[in-house]
């Protein structure tokens, strides 16, 4: 085991990373209490704003609609990404054209990617709705998933595989039973990437979303609403949206004992 | 390996991108050799005028300096990263999802409101000098919102998470085993470190620093509020071609040529990773 | 392993599934948010029998973008500002309009139906109106503002604590005045002169913003802005030491409009909502909840006299508005404009 000072030192490391990622989020989970909701003054606790949220149909919605874009978006994209890492990883001759479009869609403008994607479902005449954004942030999710999933394999051994189907087992059995579950740390950090960036996207899922409510995603909705600055109920969701992850995962820890790498 | 496989794993990724990025983005790209048209639209004769335009010294200039805070803020990034990523890939395994999935919470809020935190405290009369205050501290505090530094913070802010989840793919790799094998051998954690870990982790710090500089580049939202829009970054120039200025030609143009020289980037540093992690294989 | 995947594999297929099916029937309107009346929406759907739905769109040029991107499909009615409303007319998406079902027509101002950007009324319908100019703290300004300089060439006690308009024309448009042109004004020269305005300018300001400068008259970090009208009454309605003031040089008339989408399925509907936001008591909404002129001449006649004292910009009269210029679209010289704010925004 490592020395206690090593160990206090990474622990250190950890908690002031950890106070400046969430330095702005402990002002906004104030200000989402605050009763007067200017940010320039304290006038009282509150909970009104949260009432607020709750009769805002139309914020309630678009968070559904991310989270149902964000967690589809994710899931293809996972799959989509880890398979193009793996398949490329193995390959022993790579061509500068494969690897330059895999970094394509992190380097095209997103504002390019959205207007070529409107136009061309349009061209198609292809219903907009929440598939078409979720088809749009595959194509960069996956990107940024098969980059992280490299990053792990490069550092790889694939002679434990090779021995594997020397000794009979199918390429199935080999990936299924060896590659996988030594990825699954990158894969799931990889997933993580993909959903942060898709719960908090605008500008392609505005311009792939199709004209109607039933395509509009929070962040869709939070950035017309905030004309006049930020809402405290707007405050008040992304204190809610924290609150329910962290609960989610407390849930997830209680059912999945023994499934999460490691455990 | 079987490059048949191979082709199989990859096909339904490469698929996708084909439909869905390389032939939308392709027609959009060749308006760069079309006019504007009058009214906005196009006007379909030949020109390379667009292509000619974006050499233009401004658009050099504002690339470089979009460059150069994308690199400062790589540089502080990739190192808090690589700090935060190490740190929690040396907790116990049951603990590291966890410690993950805390990193990247703050960021499932929304990018406007978290901006607007930081703006509520840097400003003149925010929370930072409020504070500064309430410790009889009463002088002229120093300008700290609509200044680089600020826009610097914000993106470092922004793009942390992403470089400390790339660098803890390769990293989660590590062994204690190995680190404790080589320090019984007689070598010192500094050494262990240059010799085992670094270069086992290269690729993921790579693969961080092109996260922040890509996204930093395009970014336009951040200089935008807490820059004041003071400071024009390349995405801003691309953004205003499409929407603002309505000239999809010049716009497609000058994406192109900033693809271009991205990719040249990308690909070299590719190379220069390869190269790295195989010295000392 | 294998669950996980089936079950948001279904999941999946279900949203495919339900999200196609939900365009078609209802009315799509683009609008800004808070623009309306909350219930405008329900108050149309219970009066007219049509189902309407309304979605939000941030900013003139993405819902531009969106529009020009798709040929207009998806919606039927946007609210876009009239050089914007020109520019959809021109691509040929804007539905040229029958007055024959639009009655409320009527009560609109009869300067509101002679707009330089669409006289007659032939694709578009003011919803409101009004200047851009100086919105200011009177207690913390020794004198009153009282031209395009005292902002663009700021005093000692100013300087560094003024805000202008980040939007291309409004940026532009202080310039153009300040320098006796026309905010449409396409000389190369007078462009060259403008972009080197606003550098010196860009140099003493605090910072370039569109939405929260009143905020930062209220809390004092900024003492003088470049606002228009309506905007700068959230700041009096917040600090009564606010004050709005138009420019000696003058100010440009800007004006927000309804049109109908060519590409429309539901042109019926349309011209009924329409009609619906142009009735007095509706319309009036607009100018007593958010403070802005409206073009509608039965709407503004029944607004109480004490709006109009507190909210003094409130108070103009549509011909004095029309001494100003409007903004138009300039075609082919919206890439200089493009190019000199890019210049202007990059120099340091």
């Amino acid at each position: 085991m490592h020395s206690p000072a090593r160990q206090n030192l990474m622990l250190l490391i950890i908690g002031l990373t950890f106070a400046f990622l969430y330095i702005p989020i402990s002002v906004l989970i104030g200000l989402s209490f605050n009763e007067g909701g200017m940010p320039t003054a304290w006038t009282g606790f509150s909970f009104k704003w949260y009432g607020e949220l709750f009769r805002n149909a139309d914020i309630l919605n678009a968070g559904l609609n991310t989270l149902i874009v964000a967690v589809c978006a994710t899931t293809l994209a996972t799959i989509l990404g880890t398979l193009l890492a793996i398949g490329i990883e193995i390959r022993r001759r790579r061509g500068r054209a494969l690897e330059a479009l895999i970094f394509a869609p992190m380097i095209i403008p997103d504002i390019v990617l959205a207007i070529a994607l409107l136009s061309f479902f349009s061209l198609l005449k292809v219903p907009m709705g929440l598939h078409t954004i979720i088809a749009a942030h595959v194509v960069f999710n996956l990107a940024f998933v098969c980059a992280v999933v490299r990053a792990r394999l490069k550092s790889f051994d694939w002679s434990i595989v090779e021995a594997s189907s020397d000794l009979g087992a199918s390429a199935w059995t080999s990936y299924r039973r060896i590659v996988i579950p030594v990825l699954a740390p990158a894969i799931v950090a990889g997933a993580l990437l993909a959903f942060t960036l898709s719960v908090d996207e605008f500008i392609i899922a505005f311009f792939t979303a199709g004209a109607g409510r039933g395509s509009t995603t929070l962040p869709m909705q939070i950035y017309a609403m905030i004309r006049f600055g930020v809402t405290p109920e707007i405050n008040a969701l992304a204190t809610l949206v924290i609150g329910v992850s962290v609960t989610a995962l407390a849930l997830a820890q209680r059912l999945n004992k023994g499934a999460l790498p490691g455990q | 390996m079987d490059s048949r496989s191979s082709t199989i794993l990859i096909a339904p990724a490469l698929a996708w991108l084909t439909a869905l990025m390389v032939v939308p983005c392709g027609l959009i790209l060749t308006l760069a050799f079309f006019r504007r048209g009058i009214y906005g639209g196009i006007d379909y004769t030949f020109t390379l005028e667009n292509l000619a335009l974006v050499f233009d010294p401004l658009y050099g200039s504002i690339l470089l300096n979009s460059a150069r805070i994308a690199g400062i803020v790589v540089i502080i990034a990739c190192a808090v990263g690589y700090a935060a990523a190490y740190a929690i890939a040396s907790m116990p395994r049951a603990r590291q999802p966890i410690l993950l999935f805390f990193a990247v919470l703050p960021f499932w809020s929304n990018y406007l409101i978290r901006t607007y935190a930081w703006m509520v405290l840097l400003n003149r009369e925010g929370l930072i000098t409020q504070m500064a205050r309430w410790t009889g501290y009463s002088g002229e505090m120093p300008q700290l919102l609509y200044t680089e530094g600020a826009v610097i913070l914000g993106l470092v802010y922004s793009y942390l998470p992403f470089v400390i989840l790339a660098c803890y793919a390769p990293l989660s790799r590590l062994n204690p085993e190995i680190a404790e094998a080589s320090q019984d051998l007689g070598a010192s954690g500094w050494t262990t470190f240059r010799r085992i870990t670094l270069p086992l982790t290269l690729p993921g710090i790579a693969v961080g620093a092109v996260f922040v500089f890509v996204l930093s580049i395009g970014n336009f939202v951040t200089p935008a509020l807490l820059g004041g829009g003071q400071f024009q970054m390349i995405g801003n120039v691309v953004y205003a071609q499409f929407l603002t200025a309505n000239d999809w030609p010049f716009g497609a143009a000058l994406s192109m040529v900033l693809i271009a020289v991205m990719m040249v980037l990308l690909l070299l540093q590719t190379m220069a990773v390869e190269r790295g992690t195989r010295a000392d294989a | 392993m294998t669950t996980p995947i089936t079950t948001l594999t279904a999941f999946a297929l279900f949203t495919v599934l339900t999200a196609t099916g939900s365009q078609g029937q209802s009315l799509t309107i683009s609008n800004w948010d808070g623009y309306m009346a909350p219930d405008a929406i329900a108050g149309f759907t219970a009066e007219t029998g049509n189902a309407a739905e309304l979605v939000l769109h941030a900013t003139n040029e993405e819902i531009m973008g969106k529009l020009i991107a798709s040929g207009g499909q998806g919606y039927d009615v946007v609210f876009v500002s009239s050089p914007f409303a020109e520019i959809l007319h021109n691509l040929g998406l804007a539905e040229p309009l029958d007055h024959a079902k639009i009655p409320n027509l009527a009560n609109l101002y009869p300067e509101a139906t002679k707009l330089a950007h669409d006289p007659g009324n032939a694709f578009s319908l003011p919803y409101a109106w009004g200047t851009t100019g100086l919105c200011y703290r009177s207690d913390l300004m020794a004198a009153a503002p009282t031209s395009w300089n005292d902002l663009l060439s700021p005093s000692a006690e100013v300087t560094g604590k003024t805000t202008m308009l980040a939007t291309d024309r409004w940026l532009l448009g202080a310039a153009f005045l300040a320098n006796g042109m026309s905010v449409n004004d396409t000389d190369e020269a007078d462009l060259a002169k403008v972009r080197d305005t606003l550098i010196a300018a860009k140099r003493t300001l605090l910072a370039f913003d569109d939405t929260t400068f009143y905020a930062k008259l209220v809390s004092g970090e900024a003492v003088m802005t470049q606002a228009w009208d309506g905007w700068c009454n959230y700041g009096i309605g917040e600090n009564a030491d606010i004050k709005y003031v138009i420019p000696s040089e003058g100010s440009d008339l800007w004006v927000d409009t309804m049109v109908i989408m060519a590409g429309s399925d539901n042109k019926d509907a349309a011209y009924a909502f329409v009609n619906y936001i142009l009735d007095a008591g509706n319309h009036r909404w607009a100018a007593e909840n958010i403070l802005y002129k409206v073009p509608n001449k039965a709407a503004m006649e029944g607004l109480s006299p004490d709006l109009l004292t507190q909210y003094t910009n409130m108070a103009i009269t549509p011909a004095d508005l029309l001494k100003y210029e409007q903004l138009r679209d300039v075609g082919e010289a919206q890439r200089a404009y493009s190019r000199v704010v890019t210049e202007v925004m990059a120099s340091q």
